[in-house]
């Protein structure tokens, strides 16, 4: 396959690293350049990306049921309101319990970052950098470089151009991108292990002023790509999170080192 | 946990206020409507609860849009306060919302007037305070990026900051904001409409509209007034992009308070600005009953892209103010040079190309439904503002099209009708109407002959096409125009 070819090379290149097999259910994401939509004037205007692995699809209630399960702590009614807000697991009927039977396979949603963080933890994993992730999804099914793809961009934008949804379809349900992971766009936001660095401050329009530098201790030049609205809708979602936070259409999914 | 000291302390310091004399929840309403004036004589807290929402909702008739909202519709709640007044703003972001949201408003003084403060994400609520310090009509909007975004979907409203001294006192108010969409699909594409960022970036709208749809203003939702009333609009405008030239059409602005400000500078005003981002309050007394057309006067986007409403005035008619039609005459200018060899040749080869497509029933076929695409433009542009998108007229005042056994028994009367123009009763589908109908007689035969073809075959509605030579033939048989009274 052409794909399985492409990827054979880059990783034999950038990471030094044979043909791996990734483990069940997570893809290999290939070391490559991510350029960072805000950054600050000292800042390199691309990161390089290690080369990692990233669960194909995002944690589902099924998935979420085992964990809680095994720690009791971070069920509904156990969890600490400093690590999650009380619309934690919301849609959930009980602590044991995800509810309608077609949620098995939905995303789990209505977690703090604590949780997310917890999650990964336990299963061996580490929530992606928001460079990771940046960087995984900015691939269309068809090449790893989709941000540039317009098309693309404007399917991602379709999807806020829609109203939300209370019953979300399973998890990797459509095509998956490039790197064969399924969707990083079009079904919920997701937690990454740095969603506060953003440095977007509230005020999109500050962000680029005085305000930020001190804010940030970064000066900055703003946005890198002024056209890319579906990355600035993410930045500022990420921004206007806290850790404790749960949101409706906010889950997340693991990634681990090679 | 970033920002969480600075806020305690601020509450911590925060000084007591003498001048604030009790606290109260503001009234906040939805266009065109406004909230009464204020009548304390004192400062006070004001308790403001704005909600942001996605919502789907009509643009435009077949057509849907994801708007976000301040308030559950476009533009959001109008907000009224008092110069000195103490507010406690709570934004609450509604948990169904796909994206975080904040507010900028103009009336707050202070960075980013109220945006960092209130950076909202979904399911959750922000409170920050400010005080009103300069009276004003104010616009407020979303701040978050990717700003014109927001802007573009929606989110954009009015404050005023009443002076100390209130304003003056007038009999009817209302609230009006244009705002711009860009869709994915053309004007009037039915459905589900997305954002066009490229549209917006370039900055061209597929629809300007007043109060967050086509025809939001129009019809029964029109805004009224008895003669003698003098009104004020609060007029605002969200953009993202464009400068709006607001104008009622037979009327003339008796003030303007320009650009929002609290002193009226200017008097006597046909057409006022309006800055994206920026507001006018316009006064004036109605005289002359009837209905006022209210527009952008920038005219494609009021007669192709909906920034058209309707002021309605009820009352005795003033014919020393406005006298109506004395005198209905055609008017023919200067033709084109008739018998002229090129006319002769033109005509012979329209002829041959007649006769052509005569002979060949699948081009005749093609020929009626591309007279329907060309009378539709002629409709937009000419007929819907009284006989409706929709062909449904208005009741009692317009008679429909749409399924009209009126139009639809006679065809040449229809040719006549749209020619000469139309006065005195007449009974559509078992209704009777008696209003008058000017001739449209500065169409072609062509234009008719399509407009035509399209009313005929629209909304339910199927008959063989118009065609041109019997509209030619007809407007030679009109009577010759009687001599222009004033000449």
């Amino acid at each position: 396959m052409g794909i399985g070819l492409a990827l054979t090379t880059v990783i034999g290149r950038g990471a030094g690293l044979g043909v791996v097999a990734p483990p069940s259910g997570m893809a290999l994401v290939p070391s490559g350049r991510y350029e960072p939509l805000f950054r600050g004037e000292k800042d390199p205007k691309e990161v390089t990306v290690e080369a990692f692995l990233l669960d194909v699809a995002p944690v589902s209630n099924a998935d979420y049921l085992e964990f809680v399960k095994a720690n009791p702590k971070w069920r509904r009614s156990e969890v600490k309101r400093l690590f999650a807000d009380e619309n934690y697991l919301k849609s959930w009927a009980d602590d044991l319990d995800f509810g309608a039977a077609n949620r098995t396979n939905a995303p789990v949603v209505h977690v703090s970052w604590f949780a997310a963080k917890a999650y990964c933890a336990w299963k061996g994993k580490r929530l992606p950098t928001t460079a990771e992730w940046e960087y995984a999804a900015a691939a269309s099914p068809r090449r790893a470089d989709g941000g540039k793809d317009t098309q693309f961009k404007q399917q991602i934008l379709a999807w806020y151009a829609q109203p939300s949804v209370s019953n979300l379809p399973p998890v990797a349900s459509r095509t998956p991108n490039y790197f064969g992971v399924h969707d990083l766009h079009g079904l919920v936001w997701e937690w990454v292990a740095d969603f506060n660095t953003a440095m977007v401050t509230g005020d999109a329009r500050g962000d680029t002023g005085l305000e930020r530098k001190l804010f940030c201790g970064s000066g900055s030049e703003g946005t890198n790509d002024r056209e890319n609205y579906p990355a600035y809708m993410r930045y500022a979602f990420r921004s206007s999170l806290k850790a404790a936070y749960t949101v409706h259409n906010l889950g997340f999914r693991g990634a681990k080192d090679l | 946990m970033r920002g969480t000291e600075a806020e305690v302390k601020a509450k911590a310091t925060k000084p007591a206020d003498p001048a604030i004399v009790g606290e109260e929840t503001a009234v906040l309403t939805q266009a065109p409507n406004v909230p009464p004036p204020i009548k304390r004589s004192h400062a006070t807290k004001v308790i403001i609860k704005l909600e942001v929402r996605e919502v789907v909702r009509k643009l435009s008739d077949g057509v849907e849009y994801l708007f976000w909202t301040f308030g559950g519709e476009v533009p959001g709640s109008f907000m009224r306060i008092r110069e000195g007044d103490l507010i406690e703003f709570h934004l609450n972001n509604h948990p169904s919302s796909k994206l975080p949201h904040n507010i900028d408003l103009h009336a707050v003084t202070g960075p980013g007037g109220g945006a960092a403060s209130s950076f909202t994400a979904p399911g959750h609520s922000s409170v920050f305070s400010f005080k009103a310090l300069n009276p004003g009509l104010y616009v407020y909007h979303c701040a978050t990026a990717p700003v014109g975004m927001h802007v573009g979907n929606g989110m954009y409203g009015l404050i005023l900051v009443e002076p100390t001294d209130g304003l003056p006192k007038v009999d009817k108010e209302y609230y009006v904001m244009q705002g711009e969409f860009y869709t994915m699909g053309k004007f009037g594409d039915p459905g589900l409409q997305f954002f066009d960022q490229e549209k917006a970036v370039d900055e061209r709208p597929t629809y300007v509209v007043f109060n967050g749809a086509v025809s939001s203003l129009v019809g029964d939702k029109a805004i009224t007034a008895n003669v003698g009333e003098t009104v004020r609009i609060y007029v605002g405008n969200g953009g993202p992009n464009l400068i709006a030239s607001f104008h009622v059409i037979g009327e003339i602005f008796d003030r303007v308070y320009a650009e929002g400000s609290t002193t009226p500078t200017l008097h006597n005003v046909q057409t006022t600005i309006v800055p994206a981002g920026g507001s006018a309050m316009v006064e004036f007394k109605v005289e002359v009953p009837g209905t006022y057309i209210l527009v952008d006067h920038s005219l494609f986007r009021a007669f192709n892209k909906g920034a058209l409403g309707m002021l309605k005035v009820n009352g005795p008619e003033n014919l020393l103010a406005y006298s109506g039609k004395e005198v209905d005459a055609v008017y023919l200018g200067r033709q084109a040079e008739a018998g002229s060899e090129a006319e002769k040749r033109v005509r012979a080869l329209e002829e041959q190309m007649q006769q052509a497509i005569k002979s060949t029933p699948a081009i005749a076929n093609l020929t009626k439904e591309l007279q329907v695409e060309r009378g539709k433009q002629v409709f937009m542009q000419t007929c819907f503002v009284c006989h409706q998108v929709d062909g449904k007229g208005i009741p009692n005042q317009i008679p429909p099209l749409a399924g009209s056994d009126f139009l639809m028994a006679d065809h040449e009367r229809a040719i006549r009708i749209v020619l000469q123009g139309q006065t005195g009763e007449l009974t559509v589908n078992g209704k009777k109407y008696n209003g008058t109908m000017l001739p449209l007689n500065n169409l072609s035969d062509d234009e008719i002959a399509n407009v035509l073809t399209y009313v005929k075959n629209s909304w339910g509605n199927t008959a063989p096409a118009v065609k041109s030579d019997t509209v030619r033939r007809i407007r030679s048989e009109t009577p010759a125009p009687v001599a222009n009274a004033y000449e």
